[in-house]
């Protein structure tokens, strides 16, 4: 008997109650939800610039190697995709659209089209994430409501810049990740 | 050596023993005050609790959608019945593809199936990856806490450490300085392996995807830097529907460590292009304790750890005086169910005040299932033999009345005792049960005089 049937069957032949699936209800959030989602966003490390912020942060800051993939800053990038991943090692700055933010917690959900090359926001110094604002939800049960059954091969919540507390529980922004996160709404 | 004795070894450095005790402390501090800002939050964890009952009650036919849906979506699934077959699996595939490095992301089964001895054994090179696992990677220890892995060292140990491995200043004890090292060096670990390993937190039925959560982004640096990413899970990790991750998604990290979401929740559905996705669903005495109907609802556990930062024993004994790969109040209860002779000291290192089932997310009765594993072990004391201190023979747990009181006056006495009584190695508060021997006056009216 293979594993698979080894398990399948001991589980079989236990007799196990029935017990409901529960539905779930549309919980909403005591506030207003921009507000809430900028509070959530500070309050894990990371930043929000409204449009003209963000130009004029862009500007002074000089990085020499962007890639940006949001349809807001297309002009931003002075770098393609490279083919291969690894090449991405020493990219300062990665601008993304996110397709949607939740304010409870600060989570902005990007899938393989926002992406591009999935690496592409853990392996940059900085990012970037650029949201329609009226695409922020207020719990993370709209936010897989507004997924649905979508079938992207990878998708992932972002909510903060790369962290760890493992040193004596000490906050420390920029473990392996993005050490900074900006938000621009538009 | 029993859990006794290992917390009296763990009271031994008192100033480290009080300061662990206390920063737990101070992260379930932080759980409670976050779940305040949830009106739902209790509605919440009955649904998740009500989910994981579902997912108990149909659990073969969830794995088998699961896989379904997985295989379609071009992913490989293994079955392991135990460690070993999931260690040999795993070898397998690294060796198909002449690899002999792998990077690692926080994954507590494959702690549980021995997988990095067995790997090195075979020629591979792990890399932990979440800093705190490679903190105690490098130490040659394993994890003390299954969230916190680091939570019983001081920066100087990790100094020191990082000092003669990672050629950092010595002295330097500033944490973001000794993060950084580690970025830079785990950063070219990850840019070098061609196979990454993860853990899995859930699985979802419906849709054949998993989902791994990490504040640091370790396991997406890993996995998607690399060609071939293998994910070991559990078969309890189960969840029916997408939207059921609205639920836990919303529960784990607040019960984890107080934060709102953990900062990275990558959803894996199928390879990217060019890339391999392997799945090993792992048994290893879970069916067993489905079968146990007094034990099976600690599968339920989504591994917060928040029963062990609220646990007082816990906090005063350390992870690693419990001896077991899941350490506290749900380590206690999980491990008799896979050696009960090894682990039998394990249900006693608890005051059975409850804590541990008031913060758990998805409302497992924690202390109850402790008390009846106590009754398991005091009636086949007789076969284990000796290795069972004198006073679980005589019977004490039989007793509902020292059930009652010793929960009530762990509670209150943790209370108004002063440090040096709580932190002295030779007190019994860290060591669990010894303590109630020989008082000189009743609780009582050592309270009453004390209180004020
Ligand atoms: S038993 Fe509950 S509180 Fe403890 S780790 Fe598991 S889910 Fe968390």
């Amino acid at each position: 008997m293979s594993s698979r049937e080894n398990i399948l069957s001991a589980i079989q032949g236990i007799a196990l109650e029935s017990k409901p699936l529960p539905e779930i209800p549309d919980f909403g959030i005591p506030g207003e939800v921009e507000a809430t989602f900028v509070q959530s966003i500070q309050g894990n490390k990371g930043e929000v610039m409204d449009k003209a912020e963000f130009e004029s942060w862009l500007a002074a800051e000089k990085h020499s190697k962007i890639i940006s993939r949001s349809a807001s800053f297309p002009d931003a990038s002075n770098l393609y995709l490279p083919a291969d991943a690894h090449e991405l090692n020493d990219l300062d700055l990665a601008i993304l659209d996110g397709q949607f933010g939740v304010a409870e917690n600060g989570a902005i959900w990007l899938e393989d089209a926002e992406l591009g090359l999935r690496v592409l926001p853990f392996i940059t110094e900085h990012l970037v994430i650029v949201l329609d604002r009226n695409s922020l939800v207020a719990t993370m049960h709209q936010g897989y409501a507004r997924i649905g059954d979508a079938s992207s091969g990878f998708g992932v919540f972002i909510a903060g810049p790369s962290k760890t507390a493992d040193i004596e529980q000490s906050l420390v922004v920029g473990a392996h990740g993005a050490k900074s996160l900006r938000v621009v709404l538009v | 050596m029993s859990h006794p004795q290992n917390a009296a070894e763990f009271l031994k450095n008192q100033a480290k023993a009080k300061w662990h005790d206390e920063t737990l402390w101070f992260v379930r501090d932080k759980r409670d005050r976050i779940s305040k800002t949830i009106p739902e939050w209790e509605n919440l964890r009955n649904l998740a609790s009500q989910i994981k009952d579902n997912v108990l009650a149909n659990l073969g036919s969830y794995l088998e959608q699961f896989e379904q849906n997985a295989i379609k979506n071009g992913i490989h699934v293994h079955w392991a019945k135990d460690g070993d077959e999931h260690n040999r699996i795993v070898l397998d595939i690294l060796q198909k593809h002449h690899c002999t490095a792998i990077v690692k992301s926080k994954s507590i089964l494959t702690e549980e199936c021995h997988l990095n001895p067995f790997l090195e054994k075979n020629g591979v090179e792990v890399v932990d990856t979440d800093l705190g696992e490679r903190i105690v990677q490098l130490l040659h220890q394993p994890p003390s806490h299954i969230v916190l892995p680091a939570i019983h060292l001081k920066k100087r140990e990790i100094s020191e450490l990082f000092h003669e491995k990672l050629q950092t200043e010595k002295g330097n004890e500033d944490p973001t300085y000794l993060t950084h090292a580690a970025r830079l060096h785990l950063r070219e670990k990850f840019l070098g392996a061609k196979v990454a390993l993860t853990g899995v937190n859930f699985g979802i039925a419906e849709t054949g995807e998993f989902v791994v959560c990490t504040n640091e982004g370790n396991a997406d640096m890993g996995v998607h830097l690399a060609d071939v990413h293998v994910a070991c899970m559990g078969i309890e990790k189960i969840l029916p529907r997408r939207k059921d991750l609205g639920i836990f998604l919303r529960l784990l990290a607040r019960s984890a460590t107080g934060q709102p979401v953990t900062n990275y929740n990558s959803h894996f559905r199928s390879p990217a292009p060019g890339k391999e996705l392997h799945i090993v669903l792992v048994d290893n005495g879970r069916t067993a304790q489905l079968a146990r109907e007094k034990f099976k609802n600690s599968l339920k556990c989504i591994r917060c750890g928040a029963c062990m930062n609220t646990c007082p024993i816990y906090r005063r004994s350390g992870g690693y005086s419990y001896g077991s790969t899941v350490p506290g109040p749900i380590g206690s209860i999980l491990s008799p169910g896979l050696d009960m002779k090894k682990h039998s000291t394990l249900p006693f290192a608890s005051t059975l005040c409850g804590s541990c089932s008031d913060v758990c997310p998805v409302k497992i009765n924690i202390h109850e299932q402790l008390y009846e594993w106590r009754q398991e072990i005091t009636k086949t004391h007789g076969e284990l033999g000796k290795g069972l201190s004198m006073w679980i023979a005589a019977g004490i747990f039989k007793s509902p009345l020292a059930y009652k009181i010793s929960g009530g006056l762990m509670r209150k006495a943790l209370k108004v005792l002063p440090d040096s009584l709580i932190y002295h190695p030779i007190n019994a508060w860290g060591k669990s049960r010894d303590l109630p021997e020989a008082p000189k006056e009743s609780f009582q009216q050592w309270y009453q005089k004390n209180r004020s």
